[in-house]
Order: structure tokens, then sequence, then C-alpha cells
């Protein structure tokens, strides 16, 4: 089971959403939609058509910058970051 | 039962709302709501009672919040608010409409969306394909550093199938047969700028609806209008105006005559003229206008206040408002004669929509 970590501003959007949880998948894509399997609509704030990463929507697995295809592990680390923007 | 004002304020942090009983005097502020989203514009639905924000966050997309107890709690969804295969991409939702049962959304890149289920899931109705210089508007390469979009949707009050739209840079159309086909409707305006069709290429700000339906008004990048014809074709009306310049516009609900504008210095400051606050009124149709400001700031009150930044209530004797990019929000509860400022420190204000309820 990887490790995700999501960003403050998502769990108020999806009631009952910890900041962070486990998730079986083999990609960070597929994390995702397992997250919104769950908590329907998850997917939309963190990616566009495409599907695409937003753009203000950084994923590092294990520390290194990823994109959606980036491959997982049961022991992965997994952190969506909010990026800076706005003021 | 007693009346009850309720303003929508939309802000670059969330969604307030402004509570008042019939006199329009004293105000109370809830919010923000919506997670402290960018709002570009709050309606209320007088048919469901529901309001609806439309926003769009840097971080996590475009999409339209709802409520149904008056902004107590709140649910957002952006299902369906996508563009999908033509490659179109979807930034920005604004220029909320709630009519004939449907809330309707405007979009950028230049779209409308529908819902038919109170704002839960969505569907695009159309990209006025066909219309003369919609390669322009939509091609990625052909937009301005602001991009545009389609911020306004102007239903007619008894026809379920009509409704007038503008985009953003190349004016207004209309539609007959819900959204099927479209027709420029920008004859008699100016534009200070080279055009290839006469048809299209106007910069619209701001259209409203006279409680004529015949009779509509416009704030124009260059000059104030009236139409007396529905749109079909426009007259000038700026001559008495401190500007050509504003965003802002409102309609009299009761005198087709009366209307309001918030002109503006049209370089990059976009503020009220020598930093003294005011709201221009003709009760003529446009042939003279009078300055309103008892009330306003008249000194260093260099504000600004966008398309949706006015609104007018429907009661006997109408009250207006208006909120600024510096966060105030100003009432009259006297069709204009004279401000107070409701509430000061708002983050900067995109819109102002007002609902009387009971």
């Amino acid at each position: 089971m990887a490790e995700l970590r999501l960003p403050t501003t998502l769990p108020p959007l999806f009631p009952g959403l910890p900041r962070k949880l486990d998730v079986d998948a083999a990609t960070v894509q597929e994390a995702i939609d397992r997250l919104d399997e769950r908590w329907p609509g998850l997917r939309d704030r963190l990616c566009e058509p495409g599907p695409a990463l937003r753009p203000h929507i950084n994923v590092y697995v294990d520390r290194e910058r990823a994109g959606l295809d980036t491959g997982l592990d049961a022991r992965s680390r997994v952190d969506v970051i909010a990026a800076i923007t706005g003021g | 039962m007693s009346q009850q004002v309720v303003l929508l304020v939309g802000t670059r942090k969330g969604c307030f709302v402004l509570e008042s009983d019939g006199d329009r005097c004293d105000w109370q502020v809830r919010g923000p709501f919506c997670e402290g989203w960018p709002v570009y514009h709050a309606v209320h639905d007088p048919a469901s009672g529901s309001l609806y924000a439309a926003a769009a966050s840097e971080w996590h997309g475009a999409g339209v919040w709802r409520s149904s107890d008056l902004g107590e709690t709140w649910e957002l969804s952006s299902e369906g608010l996508s563009y999908s295969d033509d490659g179109l991409k979807l930034s920005k939702v604004s220029g909320l409409t709630a009519a004939h049962g449907r809330l309707l959304a405007g979009a950028e890149a230049c779209g409308i969306f529908e819902s038919r289920d109170g704002g839960v899931t969505w569907s695009l109705l159309s990209t006025l394909d066909g219309q003369p210089n919609r390669d322009l508007w939509n091609e990625p390469e052909n937009q301005p550093p602001g991009h545009l979009g389609l911020p306004a949707i102007m239903p007619h009050p008894d026809d379920p199938a009509r409704y007038w739209v503008i985009v953003q840079g190349h004016g207004i159309f209309e539609t007959t047969d819900d959204f099927a086909s479209w027709t420029p409707r920008n004859r008699g305006l100016r534009a200070d700028w080279p055009i290839e069709n006469p048809e299209v290429g106007y910069c619209v700000h701001k259209l409203v609806m006279s409680p004529d339906t015949e009779r509509l008004y416009q704030q124009n990048h260059v000059g104030m209008h009236r139409s007396d014809d529905a749109g079909q074709s426009w007259t000038e009306i700026s001559e008495g105006l401190p500007t050509e310049f504003g965003f802002a516009a409102a309609a009299h609900p009761h005198d087709r005559d009366t209307f309001y504008v918030i002109p503006l210095d049209p370089g990059h400051g976009r503020t009220m003229p020598e930093g003294r606050a005011a709201v221009w009124r003709t009760r003529d149709g446009g042939n003279t206008w009078q300055r309103l400001d008892r009330g306003l700031p008249q000194r260093d009150a260099h504000l600004g206040v966008l398309r949706e930044g006015m609104a007018i209530d429907a009661l006997d004797t109408p009250g207006l408002y208006f909120g600024t990019s510096t966060g105030q929000v100003f009432a009259s509860a006297d069709e204009g004669e004279s401000w107070t400022e409701i509430a000061s420190y708002l983050p900067a204000i995109s819109s102002v929509e007002v609902a009387v309820l009971g």
C-alpha cells in the first residue's frame, strides 16, 4: 500500500477524506482513480481532461517529481502538493 | 411574512452573504463561503431558493458551488463542466443565470453549459460554432493575455428559447431557438480599433434589460448604448458622462427609461475618475445623466467596479448596490439618491447580486 499525502485544500471538499491515507495502486493515476471511486469528483480537482495533472498540482513519489504514469510500490510515499500560486 | 433582502457577494476569497430586512438599513455579513475559492459570480435562483457560485481555483480548477440553505452549507460540482474532444480548455466559469427551469453558466474558453438538476451535473450547450470570428476567439494562439470568455447570458423573461450572450471582445449574440443557432447583435456599436467584419469585433462589458423587453442597455468598452428593438440596433448614449468606459450597469426594474452606470477611467487604473466615487443615472433613456454621490467617498476613493459588481432589487422603491475591487459594498435604499457603506473590508469583489425573499 502506497502512502498518500494530500494538500490541505482537498479534505474540506470531500467529507471523510483524510490528509494521509494508504492506497493500493500501481501508478499515480491509479491511486487518484481509487480516491475518485470513494470520493466522486476528486479526480477533477487534481487532473484536467486528458488526463493530465492540473498546472498547479505537483506530485512527488519518494521525493522525486512524478507524473500520472509514475509507478508505485508497496512502500512508496506519494506527496500531492498544491504548488505556490495566488496571494 | 416580513421581507428579507439578501446580497450575494463574490470575491477573490470566497462568497459572502449580506442580509437585511426590507428597510435595507442594517446589514449582517456572513462568510467567507466556498472554501475561499475565487468566486466570479454568485446568484440566487428564485424558483428553487438555491444559491449558486461560479468559481475557479488556481489549484483545483473550475466548478459551481451550490447551497440550498442560504449559504449555511455548500457543495461543489464540476461534473460535465469540460470540453471533451475539440481542444478547448475550460479555465473559468462565470455568468451564472437561473431561468426557465435550468441553470446556465458561461465559460472560458467560450461556451455555454447547462444544468437541469440544480447544479449537480452539467452538459455543454453551445460553443457558438459557425459564428463570425469564432475561430479567433476559441483559438488558443489568437487569445490575448487575458483570454476570452463568455461571461454573461441574459434570458428573455417570457420566451424560454431566447437568450443573448456576450463574447468578450467580439460582442453580443442572440439565439431564439434554444442555443441551436445565433445572430450577431452589434449593429450601431462603435469600435476604436480596426475590425474586418462589421458584424463582430465589439467589446461589450455588460448587457441589461429594462422592464420593457424591447429596451436593452449596455456598457461597452467605448460608450454606453441603448437598443429599442431588443438588440437589433444600438444608439450611443454616452454624452453627459465623465468617461465612456466602465463595466457595471443596472436597469431599473419598473421604469424602462432609467439606467445606471459607474464610469471609470479607461486606462490602466480603471477606477472612478478623480478619486471621487459616483454612480450615474439617466431617467430619460440616456438623453441626460445625473451624478449620484451622496454618502459616497469624494476624496482619495480610487474604486473599481467590475462587470457583475452592481445590482438593483425589485422592491417598489428599488435598492441599488455595488461592490468594489478593494472590498467595500455600498447600498442605496432610494434608487441611488443616497448611499451607505455596508461592508468595508471584504476581499476584492467580483460580483454583487440581490434577492428579495418573502
